[in-house]
């Protein structure tokens, strides 16, 4: 397979899961501000939002202050944005297409269906109202296309490029998620959250497409330990950090076995799924939540520039 | 509901005494069952199929991210047995001289020497290529995959408008026009015997194969070279290499070491033994060609003239195609094969002789004018069609440059019924057939037909407002 085959097919994947998170991420933003509550508070939770999508900073270059259509335009539409929904589909799109004969039809029908029919909207056509709608839908595309990838692609070299973008995208998601909020599931004195504390939790879960699952394990109100745990180190849990190293050390080992080398990626990738197996929360809320994340989403970054070193992505 | 206008052109489906030609009794049949609705409701359909497959064209000069599909028209255009079995034999006794014609324009150039193509012609001319001079491709093959473009002006005429020797592109068209209708209009393919196309990718291979250097030992490694995303036939480019199950590599893919060609995998590099390449000789090595190519693989030519790599076609085949050149293809055909040829070539005005020129001068409105360089229906004068301001600009260029054009009559293009927005009419086509050279000569019996869609238009090209349909070579 050539090295800008796998690079593709990686970044297809990574792109897909990076739409689909921003769709989440807005959906939640959005569903916050429709909660009772002061002008400022909704800018907060507009502006967490932001930060959890990694495009703080550059929404502030654009914008003063975080209001509502703008962040809608800027995380859904804005072509000057790399990671808006709009260019992930897009660079899905025309990676599929340069390698559009490393890819099954059914994967080729689904991005490029959706990329025609997202750029078919008029942003300023979408009202209010038609956004939840629009919101299911780019989740509900992003599911099809992976169920499209899982269920035709063969086993090989390819389907492991594909799921190291899938997993090393949610990875850094979820770390993000969590990072930007980490002050609200610190433990404290008081053992009973607020409204406005249940509000925040119930926020980070849905973030995660956490929130029904949750009391499906846990049985249980929101407690931020549990919380933390579910999606750090509970690798049933398919956004953790934990279940997504699972599949990136097995995706690795069996790159491994397929072509009979190993590389710098496979001890980064050890190292780290084996920090996650040996942690539990008591060690991670001791040595600082916020620290534990921030040294995460470095060691997820390296992990992806090794990949793309080892395999020749160019 | 169907009317053609029988004085002037020949009608594929209807003759002039206003009854079906045999070969489309049951597409009239069809048609007549339909109605508009049902044809319009069809031709959506169609539409909705080829963008979910991600058919489209760029076209030259727009944004680079407005892709276009090449309109499709639902009513094929039908040959018989009998008509195809002509042509066939025509254009295999071209494509064997032309191959010919390389051999000898880059070795001895003796139809130079016997004087009857004349020297300046060849080495003068920008598509003649000097770094090939005395070397020997793989099978003494030079052009391996072949575009015909035949008109039609009566029963019997059919003229060649030009030969495609260099990357001609429209096979993909070809192949999916034929699983459209497959789709679209089964019952159809139940009342006919229509002889597949599909095979076309399985030849190519086969033909690719057979034109590895000698000195390749085993399945040999082949890939599609294509200039990337932006041009304007990439689909083409990525339906074949995936229909062959062969790597679709951009010049950075590629590289030379110690006269080799390798592909970069994820793993060690990988030996490449025939380039399938749809890169213009121009852009195919920076080191031999053009010095500011991005898109070519340093070092490949060199390799190639090693004999270490076949390119596939060869550089320099577009010596053969050139407007110009096409004059004497009748003599090129008689001196190899010794043979009248079976083809005609359309008559053609030379503008370097002064009568000939004057003659052309003084019918610009009956005739059609090419630049000997251009391709695409770009750089055109088509006579009857043209305004009297497009005229004088022709003539001033004519007379200033006489050997960048040639001129030719406009022909009676052979119409064929089409689905438009008034209904059915006639709108005038043309037929690419496609030819595979390498351990034998293969042709598809089909091609690609391009249609003007605009009525009275006669320029089919599709960067040019034309459209395709689906061919039918009937079996016996």
């Amino acid at each position: 397979m050539l090295g800008r085959t796998a690079s593709s097919l990686y970044w297809i994947c990574r792109y897909v899961e990076r739409a689909e998170n921003m769709a989440r991420l807005f959906d939640v933003g959005h569903r916050m501000s429709l909660g009772p509550g002061q002008d400022g508070r909704h800018r907060e939770h507009w502006d967490s939002t932001l930060q959890a999508a990694a495009m703080a900073e550059a929404f502030h270059r654009r914008h003063e202050r975080a209001q509502p259509p703008q962040v809608r335009d800027f995380m859904l539409f804005d072509e000057a944005n790399p990671s808006s929904v709009r260019n992930c589909l897009l660079a899905a799109r025309s990676n599929a297409r340069a390698v559009r004969t490393a890819i099954t039809t059914e994967m080729w029908e689904s991005i490029n269906g959706t990329w025609l029919e997202f750029a078919a909207i008029r942003p300023s056509r979408v009202t209010y109202n038609d956004l939840p709608a629009l919101l299911e839908w780019i989740k509900r595309n992003a599911a099809q296309f992976r169920g499209a990838m899982l269920n035709t692609i063969l086993r090989d070299d390819g389907y492991a490029f594909c799921q190291l973008g899938t997993f090393n995208e949610r990875a850094d998601n979820t770390a993000r998620i969590l990072d930007v909020k980490y002050y609200v599931l610190l433990p404290r004195s008081d053992l009973v959250g607020s409204e406005l504390d249940n509000d925040q939790w119930s926020m980070i879960l849905r973030a995660a497409s956490a929130h029904r699952s949750y009391r499906h394990v846990y049985r249980d109100r929101y407690r931020p330990w549990n919380i933390a745990d579910f999606l750090i180190l509970r690798e049933e849990m398919p956004r953790s950090l934990a279940h997504c190293y699972a599949w990136m050390t097995r995706t690795l080992a069996d790159l491994e076995s397929f072509y009979g080398a190993r590389y710098g990626c496979h001890d980064i990738g050890d190292s780290i799924y084996e920090r996650l197996s040996r942690s539990d929360m008591d060690a991670i809320f001791q040595s600082g939540l916020h620290e534990f994340l921030t040294e995460f989403i470095a060691a997820n970054n390296a992990l992806g520039q090794a990949i793309a070193e080892s395999y020749n992505f160019y | 509901m169907y009317s053609t206008v029988p004085d002037r052109y020949f009608d594929e489906m209807v003759a002039p005494d206003g009854s079906v030609r045999p070969a489309y009794r049951q597409i009239a049949d069809w048609l007549r069952s339909q109605t508009r609705k049902d044809l319009r409701q069809t031709a959506a359909n169609a539409e909705g199929i080829f963008r979910r497959l991600g058919i489209t064209f760029a076209v030259y000069g727009s944004d680079q991210s407005n892709e276009r599909l090449i309109p499709f028209d639902i009513i094929p255009r039908i040959l018989s047995a009998a008509e195809w079995r002509r042509l066939e034999r025509g254009i295999e006794q071209r494509v064997r001289a032309l191959n010919a014609f390389l051999h000898d324009i880059y070795h001895r150039q003796e139809i130079i020497r016997a004087g009857r193509v004349p020297e300046k012609l060849i080495v003068l001319n920008s598509a003649f290529c000097p770094e090939m001079l005395g070397h020997d491709p793989a099978r003494g093959v030079y052009t391996h995959i072949i575009g015909i473009d035949l008109v039609r002006v009566s029963e019997n005429e059919f003229y060649v408008l030009e030969d495609n020797l260099r990357t001609p592109s429209g096979v993909s068209y070809m192949i999916e026009d034929r699983e459209a209708m497959l789709r679209l209009v089964p019952e159809l393919f139940a009342r006919y015997r229509v002889a597949p196309v599909e095979s076309y990718p399985e030849h190519l291979r086969r033909t690719l194969q057979s034109v590895a250097p000698p000195g390749c030992k085993g399945d040999p490694t082949i890939v599609v070279l294509t200039p990337g995303i932006y041009n304007s036939a990439f689909f083409e480019h990525s339906f074949l290499a995936d229909e062959m199950g062969i790597e679709l590599c951009q010049g950075d893919d590629l590289f030379v070491d110690d006269g080799f060609v390798y592909m970069r995998t994820t793993q060690k590099p990988k030996r490449v033994d025939v380039v399938y390449r749809r890169i213009d000789d121009d852009f195919l090595d920076p080191l031999t060609f053009r010095r500011d190519s991005t898109l070519g693989v340093p070092g490949l030519f060199s390799a190639y003239r090693a004999g270490n790599v076949t390119i596939v076609n060869a550089p320099g085949t577009g010596i053969a195609d050139d407007k110009a050149v096409y004059t004497y293809v009748p003599q090129i055909i008689e001196f190899y094969t010794g043979e009248k040829p079976l083809l005609s070539n359309v008559p053609t005005y030379n503008c370097a002789n002064e009568e000939e020129r004057a003659y052309v001068l003084d019918h610009l409105e009956e005739l059609v004018v090419k630049e000997v360089h251009g391709s695409g229906g770009y750089g055109m004068l088509v006579g009857p069609t043209s305004t009297k301001k497009e005229r004088t600009e022709f003539a001033r260029r004519i007379k200033a440059r006489p050997h960048n054009y040639i001129v030719q009559p406009t022909l009676a293009l052979s119409t064929c019924p089409t689905f438009v927005e008034s209904g059915i009419a006639p709108r005038h086509v043309d037929l690419r057939p496609f030819v595979l050279v390498g351990d034998q000569i293969r042709i598809t019996p089909g091609g690609l037909t391009r249609v003007a869609l605009k009525n009275g238009s006669l320029v089919v090209n599709s960067s040019q407002g034309g459209g395709t349909k689906d061919t039918w070579i009937l079996e016996d």
